[in-house]
This record gives structure tokens, C-alpha cells and sequence, in this order.
């Protein structure tokens, strides 16, 4: 029982160490170093339009693919295809400007 | 031993609490040192676990009766892979296995993604860390494994229904897609509460998703397959709570897994798509609560317990604190986009998810209804096979209709022209089915002959998705056409991998159809069947030639009953269903004889019903099921597209980290 008890008490030491490590390592810490890493608004607007041109993208793709399958006929091609470009050359230029 | 149990378990519970705790306020205020502290924590509550594990699984290999769990589950002759196995075999171990499945899932998916999603991460520490706190909670407060006793001689030995090696594999399969289901939840949460509510968080949890999923489906069948070889009713789903509650969360997180694809590629469905990931989750707690809350009666009640208040106040507690969140952040969540057609591969998605969902919350419903009954008015209901088959026809058939008609239409709009012309092939390949199967005689159930005309249209539809994608692939990329193939497969995982699992579900309604509602059986009546006697069941003549009993067979008695079987004049084999008796735990067991035809999938099965003691005659059940292979092959089919699907796509890597800018690493884990 003796062991089992010091084994545990060791255990919950190991941990201890383990979670106070970050402190530990870094024990002085202005608080702006100490900032978690978040996103500022220009960040988030730059994700935003990159999601937007990669379903863009991928939609021309996927138009593409549809259309050599034989899912998309001419007509439907034609039609889709412009507006399809436009959405895409739209979200690059937001992304570059 | 017992004390270093318990103290890995309280050493445990204080660092999933100091998870959710340090974890929020690192969250809420930015700190850190602080968050890193507490992933930390969560890493070393894994550690903790697997002290606690580890303890349980030496004390049942060294047969250590001293332990109440120990002594409740096993005996001195049960196998020594059922004595390990008994480890899930009760309720604390059971806890225990989830508590340590868990915080392996969130050690892994908190290590994996704590560049990638750094402020996400953030929240989700501190989710994972509470539902890791709740179950660590209860193992140290309400149902410990650590709990002794003066050591008995010998244990008490294994329910016999789970000394059958699927029950060695089946419950943990079962719980690395239930625990599994936490990741997502963990990850939604994370997004909603750091307002991050863009498509990373999605793409962080799709593997994780598709696994938990896919262990979850590998369970179930699993599952099914040790209930048809071994509870010996000759079923393999009997639409039991406890079987229901593990197919309720599969089917949500199946919804999730198409509505996903909506939102990543149109932008849409976002809060759907959070109701779907909270309702997985919840759904999963609420299996794990009629599992092992003893709630309601039924094959799995040797799990009853108290620790059922408990459950229900948590699943309570998940579901009105993530819908609130979600309520919250509804102006985050709403679509730039609108569905511009009922006619596009975004609509049958969801069409697809209504009747999915649907389906769900009608099995819900079925199995809610008893429990509600009970306890608003006393009264005991049972909610039969009937409803659960009207409504597996109403929702299923259309839902596999829709799996063929889904891939061949376009995404935004399609014109009828095109429809017309992708769907004739599938559309004259299922009429033609129907009309053979009406021709050979099996015209006689409508639902049989819809299920396998629209499998044929689906199966029809995914063929042509593989030839069309491979010569349009050549026509590109040239080379030959194997080389095209796996261009094609290798570049687009998801989809032809998604191509594979849909044929792998064609392929179980194939099984379900023909073994159900195709099946033929026969009944011993009053008079029991002496030597020499035969009956003959669809073809098949089976000729009785006695029984016979041998005693000391490992831990119990076999009593076994021969048949020999013919079709016309030629001998098939025989057969030899049988009870088994075992001595420690006085329980008997129904071991039926399955004799299968790998040609045609078709099972012959023999249950011995009891022996008359006063002739020496049996009465035995025969049933034979057509095609019910195909439910097995499903499953591995299932396991080939899952693997194709979620296989590792760096050039999709490079792409996404490209997207989202991501440099390591702000945070040291």
C-alpha cells in the first residue's frame, strides 16, 4: 500500500512539473509576450477572401469536371462560366488589394 | 495496487478540472502560458489514465479478485483473452475505457492542430477538459474500478454472450467512434467561442470526423454480426435501445459529413452544420447513458447501474450550454450565400439531410417514447420492430434513391436536359432489375423490389461516376486508363472514397432486403423432432440424427444436435446448433449453426430452441436468409472507402496552409 501511495504521490509530482512548465521555461514574461495569438480584423478579412477565391476556384473546377463528365451540357456551360470567372478574378483582386 | 488506481484517477480528475478552468481563463483573458499550461494538463491527465488502465488490466490478468470489478466480471477458468476484455465488460471499466479513450483523442487532436488553429485551440482545451472531467468525476466518486473486497477464491465470472471474441473488439470500436464524436463538438465550440467561425475549424476536424464516424459504423456492424452468431434469435438487428443509441449518432455525424461539404463549398449551412455536430455529440452521451444507466430493459441490461442521474443532468447541461453558445454567435454564423436551385448537388445534399435527420429523431422518438411513458404515466410501452421498419422504408428507400441521383447532378443548378442525360443509364439499369426480379418471383414485397431496383440505379450511377471521371481524366492527363483511375481516385480522396462507402451502403440494403424480407422459416410446433424425422424449409431437407452432450469443454457444457442437410438428392453438410452451460456463471448460452453459401450469400441457420426430456427429441428454428452476406461484405467495402477517404492529400495540406498563412508556431506545446 506503502508503494502503491508513493507511486501515486510521484506520479501527481511528474504532473505538477509538467503543467507549470510553460512557467517554468519562461518564468519572467512581459504581459505582450504572454498575449495569445488571435487574429486581428485585416487577418480575418484576409481569410475570409482567401475561402472566398478558393470556392471560387474550385467551383470553376468542379465546373470543369462536371462538363467533361457529361453532368453539364453546353448551354448550362456557357451560362455558368462567365459569372463563375468574374466571382473568381473578383476575390483574387480583393485578395491582392 | 488498488491505491495507485485511485490516485492516478483523482490525479487525473484535478488536471481535467485544472484544464477546463486554467484553459477558460487562458481563453476568455489571452494568456498564453497559461493555455499552454493547460493543454499540458490535458496531455498529462492522458498519462494519468493510462496509469489508471494500466493498474485494471494487471489486476485482471493476474485474476486479483481483491477487486470488487475484478471478482464481479471474471473467473479463475474464463479465457485469458475474455478476462483482459473484461475490461469493457462492466460499467466502471466501461467508464474507464471512454475517460481513456477521450483524453487520447484530445492529446492527439490538441498536439495535431496547436499551430494550426491556435486561438480555436484555445476554447477547445477547456471543452475537452470538461467532458473529460465529467467521466473522471464519476470513476472517482460514483463507480470506481478501484473499489476491494476480502478476496473471494473465485470471481463470478462473464456474462456467456460476451465471452465471444467480436465482444472483445466490438465495444471498443463502439467507443473510438462515440468518444471520437467529442473532437468535432470540442472543435465547434472552440470556433463559437473565439468567433473563428470560418471553415478552419472544419478542416481541422474532417479526419477526425470521418474516423470516429467510421469506427462507429465498423462497431455497429461488428456488433451486429457477434448478435446474429451468438444471441442465437437468427437476426442481427433488432432494433434494441442499446443498438439504436450507437445508429442514432452515426446517422447525425452522417448528415454532418454531407452538409460539411456544403458549407465548405458554397458557405452555407453553417448553423445546420453546428446543430448537427451538437447534436452527434449529445446523441453519443445519450448512447453511453441507455448503455450503461440501465434505463431501459433490454439484452444490455447486465450494465444497469446508478450512475443515470448523473448522465442526464451532463447530456442536459452539453446540449442547453451549446445551443445557447450557438445562439450567441448567430450573427456569425449567417450564410453569404443562398441555394440558387431546388435542382443542384447543394439541394439533394439536403434533401439528403432532412431525411437523415428525420430518421434519427424518429428512432430517437421510438426510443424515448417508453421511457417518457414510464415516467409520466407508469405505463410500461414497448416500441416494436413495425414502427422502426415503416419508418426505415419511408426515410431509407428515398435516401438510397437520392445516393444515386446526388453524384450526377451538378453543384448550383442543373437543367433537365442534363439530368435526362446523366441519369437514363442508372434509370433503365433499375428498371430492368425490377422488372427481372418481378419476372423470377420476387414481386411479392414492394419494399424488397424498390430496394433493389434504386440499388441498381445507385450502383449503376457510382460506374458511371468511375468511368466518366477516368476518361475525362485521361482526356486531360493522358497515359492509359489504369494509370487515369488512380489519378483520378489519388486527386478527388473525398469524393471517390465517398463513391466506395456509398456502394459499401448499396450492398447492405442489398443484405437487409433479401434477409428480411426474402427470408424463409420454420418452426418446430408442439412435438418435438425425433431421429430419423425431417422437415424441408425452401428447398433445403434437413434430416435429424440426434444429440449428443459433452461436459468439461474449457468453462462449460456443450449440448449440440445434428442435422444433416440435402437439397434434392445431393448432401450438403451437416449442421450442429447447440446450447452451451456454463458452470461458474449458471448461464446458458444459444450457439447457433450458420452453413454459408459464398456463391450466393445466403446463410442456412439452425437454433436449437431446448431438447424434451422425456422423448430425447429437440425443437429447433430454421431460417434461411438470402444475400445476408452481402451485410458483411458491406463492411469491408465500408473500411476500403473510409481508409481511400480519409488517406493523408498533401497537395490538399499545402493548399489549406497556404489559405489560411499558417507559420509555425506562436504556441509551444
Amino acid at each position: 500500500m506503502t508503494a502503491a501511495l508513493v507511486l501515486g504521490a510521484v506520479l501527481a509530482a511528474l504532473c505538477v512539473v509538467f503543467v507549470s512548465r510553460p512557467f517554468l521555461r519562461e518564468p519572467a514574461l512581459a504581459s505582450d509576450a504572454d498575449r495569445l495569438y488571435a487574429p486581428d480584423a485585416a487577418e480575418r478579412r484576409r481569410l475570409s477572401l482567401a475561402e472566398e477565391r478558393d470556392r471560387a476556384l474550385q467551383a470553376l473546377k468542379e465546373l470543369e469536371f462536371d462538363h467533361r463528365t457529361g453532368k453539364v451540357s453546353d448551354e448550362d456551360y456557357r451560362a455558368a462560366i462567365g459569372p463563375l470567372r468574374r466571382q473568381a478574378a473578383e476575390a483574387l483582386k480583393a485578395l491582392e488589394g | 495496487m488498488p491505491e495507485l488506481g485511485r490516485a492516478a484517477l483523482v490525479v487525473c480528475l484535478g488536471l481535467t478540472l485544472y484544464a477546463t478552468v486554467a484553459g477558460a481563463i487562458a481563453a476568455h483573458e489571452r494568456r498564453r502560458r497559461l493555455a499552454v499550461s493547460a493543454q499540458n494538463a490535458l496531455v498529462a491527465a492522458f498519462g494519468a489514465a493510462a496509469v489508471a488502465a494500466a493498474v485494471l488490466v494487471t489486476a485482471l490478468a493476474r485474476h486479483d479478485f481483491s477487486f470488487t470489478y475484478v471478482a464481479d466480471h471474471t473467473s479463475r477458468k474464463l479465457p485469458t483473452l475474455y478476462t483482459l476484455s473484461a475490461f469493457w465488460g462492466g460499467q466502471e471499466g466501461s467508464l474507464l475505457l471512454w475517460l481513456f479513450v477521450l483524453l487520447a483523442y484530445s492529446t492527439a487532436a490538441v498536439y495535431f492542430n496547436r499551430i494550426a488553429v491556435r486561438e480555436v485551440i484555445a476554447w477547445v482545451v477547456p471543452t475537452l477538459g470538461l467532458v473529460a472531467s465529467f467521466f473522471a468525476l464519476l470513476l472517482v466518486a460514483v463507480a470506481s474500478p478501484f473499489q476491494t473486497q476480502a478476496a473471494p477464491a473465485d470471481g463470478l465470472g462473464l456474462n456467456p454472450s460476451l465471452q465471444n471474441p467480436y465482444m472483445v473488439i466490438h465495444p471498443p470500436m463502439l467507443y473510438l467512434g462515440y468518444v471520437g464524436l467529442t473532437v468535432p463538438f470540442a472543435f465547434a465550440m472552440g470556433a463559437l467561442l473565439s468567433g473563428r467561425t470560418d471553415e478552419r475549424w472544419i478542416v481541422a476536424t474532417r479526419r477526425w470526423t470521418l474516423a470516429a464516424w467510421t469506427f462507429l459504423g465498423i462497431g455497429q456492424l461488428l456488433g451486429s454480426h457477434w448478435a446474429y452468431v451468438e444471441v442465437g434469435w437468427g437476426g442481427y438487428y433488432a432494433w434494441d435501445p442499446v443498438e439504436n443509441a450507437a445508429l442514432m449518432p452515426w446517422l447525425a455525424a452522417t448528415a454532418f459529413l454531407h452538409s460539411v461539404m456544403v458549407q465548405e463549398k458554397k458557405g452555407m449551412m453553417k448553423v445546420w452544420n453546428m446543430l448537427l455536430v451538437i447534436l452527434a455529440f449529445c446523441l453519443s452521451l445519450f448512447g453511453t447513458f441507455l448503455t450503461r444507466s440501465g434505463v431501459i430493459n433490454s439484452i444490455h441490461s447486465f450494465t444497469e447501474s446508478s450512475i443515470g442521474p448523473w448522465f442526464l443532468g451532463f447530456i442536459c447541461l452539453i446540449t442547453a450550454g451549446s445551443l445557447a453558445i450557438v445562439y450567441w454567435r448567430l450573427p456569425l454564423l449567417r450564410a453569404k450565400t443562398k441555394l440558387e436551385s431546388i435542382v443542384s448537388r447543394e439541394a439533394t445534399f439536403l434533401y439528403n439531410n432532412l431525411l437523415l435527420v428525420a430518421l434519427c429523431l424518429t428512432i430517437l422518438w421510438g426510443v424515448m417514447y417508453p421511457l417518457l411513458t414510464q415516467a409520466v404515466r407508469g405505463e410500461s410501452v414497448t416500441v416494436g420492430r413495425p414502427y422502426y421498419d415503416f419508418f426505415l422504408r419511408v426515410f431509407g428507400l428515398p435516401l438510397l434513391l437520392l445516393m444515386g441521383i446526388g453524384p450526377l447532378i451538378a453543384w448550383r443548378r442543373a437543367s433537365w436536359s442534363s439530368i435526362k442525360r446523366t441519369l437514363w443509364i442508372p434509370a433503365v439499369a433499375a428498371l430492368v432489375t425490377g422488372g427481372v426480379l418481378i419476372l423470377l418471383g420476387a414481386g411479392s414485397s414492394l419494399p424488397g423490389l424498390l430496394a433493389y431496383s434504386f440499388s441498381a440505379f445507385v450502383l449503376a450511377s457510382i460506374v458511371l461516376e468511375f468511368v466518366r471521371g477516368t476518361t475525362a481524366r485521361r482526356a486531360v492527363a493522358g497515359g492509359g486508363y489504369p494509370t487515369a483511375f488512380f489519378d483520378l481516385v489519388a486527386r478527388n480522396r473525398r469524393r471517390y472514397g465517398g463513391y466506395v462507402v456509398h456502394a459499401a451502403i448499396v450492398f447492405l440494403a442489398i443484405g437487409i432486403a433479401g434477409s428480411s424480407v426474402y427470408q424463409t422459416q420454420y418452426e418446430t410446433g408442439t412435438k418435438a423432432l425425433q431421429p430419423g424425422d425431417s422437415v424441408t424449409v425452401a428447398g433445403y431437407r434437413y434430416v435429424y440424427r440426434g444429440s449428443t452432450v459433452r461436459e468439461n469443454v474449457g468453462n462449460h457444457r456443450e449440448l449440440r444436435a445434428a442435422f444433416d442437410v440435402y437439397q434434392g438428392s445431393s448432401y450438403l453438410g451437416r449442421q450442429t446448433p447447440g446450447q452451451n452451460f456454463y458452470y461458474r456463471e449458471q448461464q446458458s448460452s444459444s450457439e447457433m449453426s450458420i452453413s454459408t453459401s459464398w456463391l450466393t450469400g445466403e446463410d442456412r441457420d439452425v437454433i436449437l430452441g431446448g431438447v424434451d426430456k422425456k422423448t430425447g427429441g429437440v425443437f429447433v428454428k430454421i431460417l434461411i436468409k438470402p444475400l445476408i452476406n452481402m451485410i458483411w461484405l458491406a463492411g469491408f467495402v465500408f473500411v476500403i472507402g473510409c481508409v481511400i477517404t480519409l488517406w493523408p492529400d498533401a497537395r490538399e495540406d499545402r493548399r489549406l496552409a497556404e489559405r489560411y498563412g499558417e507559420t509555425p508556431a506562436l504556441v509551444q506545446a
